[in-house]
């Protein structure tokens, strides 16, 4: 999906969230969210007492100002419910226009199918099966998900991962899977399609964030067993409210029977709780990383040990020059011209690493100077590159035994301390290139993996976190060890093979941990599937793909972390609302509870700590409250609450902080305007 | 409030906690096997009993077939003494003669006392028969304590196990509690109680001349042994109708400070059992630390509103001075009021003085220590209950800072919240329901004394104490109607077993986990932050689901007193 697509909300949307919350006025769907069903059977309840106020007995007159007071609870609630409706809808919405947004690419595909005979014939892409064989030539779109099996050519994956960069794809290795609705640009492929209709990546992804494939996570189940819980308390302690009334000779009408239970019950998480989850399904699709399910965003929050290949996701993929070692008697600034001189016109990462680290040290050279010089560049079969100058001086870097035999050839003689530096370097970790002027060795250049910038920082924030790190390398454990310390990580697998993250996985779940990791070939596979995250690269193998819970369609294994913030702020958020919502009901009890027995019990009035003006208008700002709050939280409910990593108990200090002591006097607050409001419009005696 | 008065709670409440650590090591020693000095003197004994009821005393038990035989133990227990009740007449060991019970009193004495609730709608001078006291309410005070004991230490063994599904054996449990906890104990302060003048005999009644010439019979009986393992139980349920009022249970200063320390002992040992289980000194210190607070605040509120007294006796009749109205002079007011928190934060339900005639505020701290039930609480309930608090605290902290609730490295997830939930519901279902129908029927309101409010907290008061298994009774109310018999009886037995068997199930789930182990995300539950978190959620969801009720019970009768306004 494009990434600009849908980041703020839309005019359109707002409108279609608007007619999807009266839609979802259906009491079979309203019944999935029990706090929010209680709502709406007490509007239900309350819009027939305000036909008729003496329906469930009772003798109110036409000027007790019961019926007013009744419509007048039977309106807030019907906007407590659109309010909930309205969050979920929503939040529903943004993934809906996604979803569109990839339904377009999906439309109208045709494909040139194999037959048995060997001839193409076109067909509609909704008829492909699996193991089917397709024909895609330049400027074709990809009629299905599949591997290539012939065939080199980039292709355009702009329309699901938003990235305008075409990517290389072809038959063999790790680069072999393209996903339907994607464009060829060049050359032609022959496709196996590996996905039967609707089963399609592109599928699983328009059911993803479109909600439809969601299903309640496991700490969502939980707290809406505990949200339930409360519900049905709050339903007992109003129930037996009324007999205690008539013990004391008072009488309690049926509205403001309501109105008190739907302030108790937790309707502000009630409302939120799945405008929440799918918001956060939303942030992590946003961060272009499809969730299978919202429990694996989950997972991603509890994990603790986090696996990550070293090359590409610590260290940047090449190796920079660090450092210039001189051997025989040539000095450091010698060799430094020489080796900055042979890689003038180099224009390898590597090259360009020299002539800066050269610059650096206060060589450089004007390239104009050296037009005339030829540049030979590097070859599979040399192992070297570098200048041949004007006057024939042949100026080269390389490989230490390539540039060896090239000067043993030449008649030249090797310094006797090449080969102890050399390994030094070796040792290190590092890549040693030798620079040679003609038969002369000058020394070496110190070729080192770079950590990537940040990622240090980012290990710190993840140790605070309490999540290790295991670096995962084929180097030896010398280099292995040294980039470890570098990078800040907490452990390595140095000479890695697939196998050993296995068994490191599985390891680390038979402690009771849980493990997230990145992988992209088919060799990552099986542990992907092990790991309780498993990330894959968009680039990575259909078996790879298939295998994690998780696809990056950046292909940037560093978003683990990302993804582990958003699994946290998505369990942080409802904790936070329930906490709100929960501390709210002592304010609301001190508003309404003195109301109701204002006449059986004058004394309790005591109790009228917020001084609101009457019993109706205490009733009604309470209940009024408890509808506002709703919308008021819906952009805390999307965002997510704010995560900065931080030690669990001092988390919980400043939560309880803000969400609980200020879930206790926010209402005091609230309620009391709301009183006061009432009483201006002269409402407060209706 | 005295100087001596002060002095005297805070330092009865620091004996608990000092007796309390020692005894708390000891009893984990008795249940993870470990060998005591105790050992040559029980085994053997111990050894003797497996083999006589038939038990393998190697074979464990999972969370199922533990609740199993408890249940079943329970249920036969139950039947045994309300056979007993509804014979005593015609069975021997009646100097007195003692009628029968009738089925409804018979059934509420029987769920009262299988259950250590210990409510009685029977005064027991007249109404129980020596071998009643003896093979019916000490008996049962004893195995009921202990039931309560295995079971607190079968749900903890569920938390420390990991990847398990044993929980213990239940009658190598029962057993051990009684011979190297409760017997040794009781015995001890039954002598104890005896030398301070507790009377200890099977003799009837004696009738005694008085200085006037008249004639009085002074009912006696084996008091000593059934006040020993009343108090070290949390049974609550007295020989006599006065209960630990009585001169003969409870004679003098000194035994009372015993009655209140033998009360507090166990619960509060099994704090420290508890956190020797989970290799966690913090966290026993930190319960330890607001709990008590708790109780001391309980204590101190009851005090100062027995020490101001009833303002309206000196409006009206110009009496200043504390509320000596059901109180005895020989504990004194700093005294009672420690005996009336501590026994409904123990739930233990003795009274040294009549909760009806304390203030209403004084009132309202016995009704909410009963509706918490986590002051420590009853003897293996208490934690239970305290558990089951922590599950549903370590749920709603853990979602807040962002990872999945783990309690003790295990994870807690929809099976543990509904279980707990359900435990949770228990109270404001037991409570809420029978008081509004007892308010509203003829039967209900027939038996209240008092008219108003105060009225509505006698009935509010039987149901929590019935409901939080404490059995002490804001007197006034005329319990013993078939109306009430059969209602609390009710009560008492959801209140006991509901959520036994509810964190049974749940010790169950949380054992087959496998422990997490403990990392910096992790979210401690042994520090004072989230110690506060624990109170608030206590609090929120313990007492304010019965504000409503409180409001226009105890907080209205205050709020009318302080106002000069007298119920007719």
């Amino acid at each position: 999906m494009a990434k600009s697509s849908v980041t703020t909300m839309s005019g359109a949307m707002v409108s279609r969230a608007i007619v999807d919350s009266f839609k979802k006025l259906d009491p079979r769907i309203m019944v999935k969210s029990p706090v929010m069903f209680v709502v709406e059977v007490g509007f239900v309840i309350t819009l027939l007492l305000s036909f008729d106020p003496n329906l469930f007995g009772g003798n109110y007159g036409p000027h007790s100002g019961e019926r007013a007071f009744n419509i007048v609870v039977t309106v807030i609630l019907f906007i407590t419910v659109l309010f909930g409706n309205f969050a979920e809808a929503i939040a529903e919405g943004r993934g809906k226009a996604q979803a569109e947004s990839l339904r377009k690419a999906k439309t109208d595909l045709s494909a040139n199918r194999k037959k048995a005979d060997g001839s193409y014939e076109t067909v509609a892409a909704t008829t492909l099966r699996k193991d089917d064989v397709v024909r895609v030539i330049a400027g074709e779109m990809i009629p299905a998900d599949g591997e290539v099996i012939q065939g080199l050519g980039s292709v355009d994956e702009s329309a699901i991962t938003g990235e305008s960069a075409a990517v290389i794809r072809g038959a063999g290795g790790d680069f072999s899977s393209v996903t339907g609705g994607t464009k060829l640009l060049s050359d032609e492929l022959i496709i196996r399609v590996t996905a039967n209709p609707g089963e399609s990546f592109l599928d699983k992804m328009i059911g993803l964030v479109e909600g439809a494939s969601r299903q309640k996570t496991p700490n969502e189940l939980a707290l809406s067993v505990l949200l339930a819980g409360l519900t049905l308390i709050f339903l007992i302690v109003v129930d037996t409210l009324e007999p205690m009334a008539i013990y004391v000779h008072g009488k309690i009408d049926v509205a403001t029977l309501i109105a008190l239970l739907v302030c108790l019950i937790p309707t502000t998480i009630g409302a939120l709780l799945s405008a929440i989850g799918i918001a956060g399904m939303d942030r992590v699709i946003r961060f272009n990383v499809i969730a299978k399910s919202g429990k694996a965003v989950e997972a991603a929050g509890d994990v603790n040990t986090l696996i990550l290949d070293k090359t590409g996701t610590i260290t940047i993929g090449n190796r920079l020059a660090s450092e210039f070692v001189a051997v025989g008697r040539h000095t450091e600034k010698e060799l430094i011209e020489l080796a900055v001189l042979s890689s003038l016109f180099d224009e390898t990462p590597e090259g360009r690493s020299v002539v800066d680290l050269g610059k650096e040290k206060g060589v450089s050279f004007v390239r104009e100077k050296y037009h005339d010089a030829e540049n030979v560049e590097f070859s599979a079969d040399t192992r070297m590159s570098g200048l041949t100058l004007v006057d024939g001086t042949m100026v080269r870097k390389g490989a230490v035994d390539a540039i060896s035999r090239h000067v043993i050839e030449r008649g030249g003689s090797i310094p006797e301390d090449l080969r102890e530096k050399t390994d030094r370097i070796a040792m290190e970790g590092g890549t040693p290139l030798a620079v040679v002027r003609e038969k002369e060795i000058y020394g070496l250049i110190y070729l080192k993996d770079i950590v990537k910038s940040g990622m240090r920082e980012r290990f710190e924030e993840l140790r605070k976190m309490g999540i290790k790190t295991v670096m995962c390398t084929g180097d030896n454990p010398l280099t292995a060890a040294t980039i470890a310390k570098e990078a800040g990580v907490d452990d390595f697998i140095a000479e890695a093979k697939p196998e050993d993250k296995m068994r490191l996985i599985k390891e680390e779940q038979a402690l009771g941990k849980l493990v997230a990791m990145s992988g992209d070939g088919t060799n990552d596979a099986p542990a992907l599937a092990q790991a309780d995250v498993g990330l894959a690269m968009n680039t990575g193998t259909p078996a790879a793909k298939e295998a994690g819970n998780m696809v990056d369609l950046d292909s940037d294994p560093t978003k683990l972390i990302e993804v582990v913030s958003i699994g946290k702020q998505l369990l942080i958020t409802r904790g936070a609302i329930t906490t709100f919502s929960i501390a709210n009901d002592v304010a609301k009890y001190f508003a309404i509870i003195p109301a109701i027995f204002l006449y059986v019990l004058p004394q309790l009035g005591a109790l009228n700590i917020m001084a609101l003006t009457s019993q109706r208008s205490a009733i009604l700002s309470a209940l009024i409250f408890n509808a506002v709050i709703i919308p008021l939280l819906i952009p805390l409910a999307m965002k997510g609450v704010k995560y900065r990593p931080m030690s669990a108990t001092s988390m919980l200090m400043r939560n309880i902080l803000l969400y609980g002591i200020g879930g206790v006097i926010a209402p005091f607050v609230g309620i009391k305007l709301i009183d006061i409001i009432i009483t201006w419009l002269g409402m407060a005696n209706i | 409030m005295t100087f001596s008065g002060v002095v005297g709670i805070i330092t009865v409440v620091a004996l608990v906690l000092i007796l309390s650590i020692p005894l708390g090591g000891y009893i984990h020693r008795v249940f993870t096997g470990e060998r005591s000095w105790f050992e040559p003197i029980f085994a053997p004994f111990e050894r003797l009993l497996y083999r006589l009821i038939g038990v393998n005393p190697k074979v464990e038990m999972d969370w199922k077939v533990y609740i199993k035989s408890l249940l079943i133990l329970n249920f036969v227990m139950a039947l045994f003494v309300y056979l007993v009740f509804r014979l005593q007449g015609v069975l021997p060991l009646n100097p007195d003669g003692v009628p029968s019970m009738n089925w409804a009193l018979a059934f509420n004495t029987a769920a009262s006392f299988v259950s250590n609730t210990n409510w009685q709608s029977y005064a027991g001078e007249s109404s129980m028969s020596y071998l009643g006291q003896m093979v019916a309410i000490t008996y049962l005070q004893f195995t009921t304590a202990a039931t309560g004991v295995v079971a607190a230490i079968a749900f903890v063994r569920g938390v420390v196990a990991n990847r398990s599904s044993s929980l213990g054996n239940f009658w190598i449990d029962l057993i051990k509690v009684h011979t190297r906890l409760l017997l040794p104990l009781a015995v001890v302060l039954a002598i104890v109680f005896v030398g301070l003048g507790v009377p200890e005999t099977l003799q009837g009644a004696a009738s005694v001349h008085t200085l006037q010439g008249a004639s009085q019979i002074i009912s006696r009986g084996p008091v000593a042994s059934l006040e020993a393992i009343k108090q070290l139980g949390t049974n609550g349920g007295g020989y006599f109708n006065a209960n630990s009022a009585h001169p003969f249970e409870n004679p003098s200063t000194i035994t009372d400070v015993l009655q209140i320390l033998a009360m507090a002992l166990i619960p509060t040992a099994l704090i420290a059992t508890f956190a020797r289980f989970i290799k966690n000194r913090r966290q026993g210190v930190v319960l330890y630390v607001l709990l008590t607070s708790t109780l001391l605040i309980g204590a101190f509120v009851v005090y100062a509103n027995e020490a101001i007294g009833n303002p309206m006796l000196h409006h009206l009749l110009g009496l200043s001075g504390p509320n000596m109205e059901g109180k005895e002079v020989r504990f004194g007011v700093g005294l009672s009021s420690l005996f009336t928190a501590a026994t409904t934060a123990f739930t233990t339900g003795a009274v040294n003085n009549m909760h009806d005639s304390l203030m209403p505020i004084s009132g309202l701290i016995p009704l909410l220590f009963m509706m918490f039930n986590t002051v420590f609480g009853g003897i293996g309930a208490g934690l239970l209950n305290i558990l089951m608090f922590l599950v549903i605290t370590v749920f709603l902290s853990g979602l807040m800072v962002g990872r999945t609730p783990e309690i003790f490295g295990k994870k807690i997830e929809a099976r543990e919240i509904k279980l707990a939930t359900a435990a949770m519901l228990v109270h404001p279902f037991v409570i809420l329901i029978p008081t509004a129908v007892a308010l509203v029927t003829k039967a209900g309101t027939s038996s209240i004394l008092n008219p108003g409010l105060h009225g509505l907290s006698e009935v509010l008061y039987a149901f929590t104490s019935a409901a939080a298994n404490n059995g002490s009774a804001f007197a006034g109310l005329n319990a013993n109607t078939t109306f009430y018999n059969v209602l609390l009886g009710l009560v008492i037995m959801i209140g006991r077993y509901v959520s036994i068997v509810a964190m049974f199930a749940m010790a169950g789930s949380l054992a087959k986990k496998a422990v997490i182990p403990e990392s910096v995300g992790t979210l401690r539950t042994d520090t004072y932050a989230f110690g506060g978190v624990f109170v608030a959620v206590v609090v929120i969801v313990g007492a304010l689901t019965f504000f409503p009720a409180l409001a226009i019970g105890p907080i209205g009768e205050h709020l009318q007193m302080w106002a000069g306004h007298l119920t007719r």
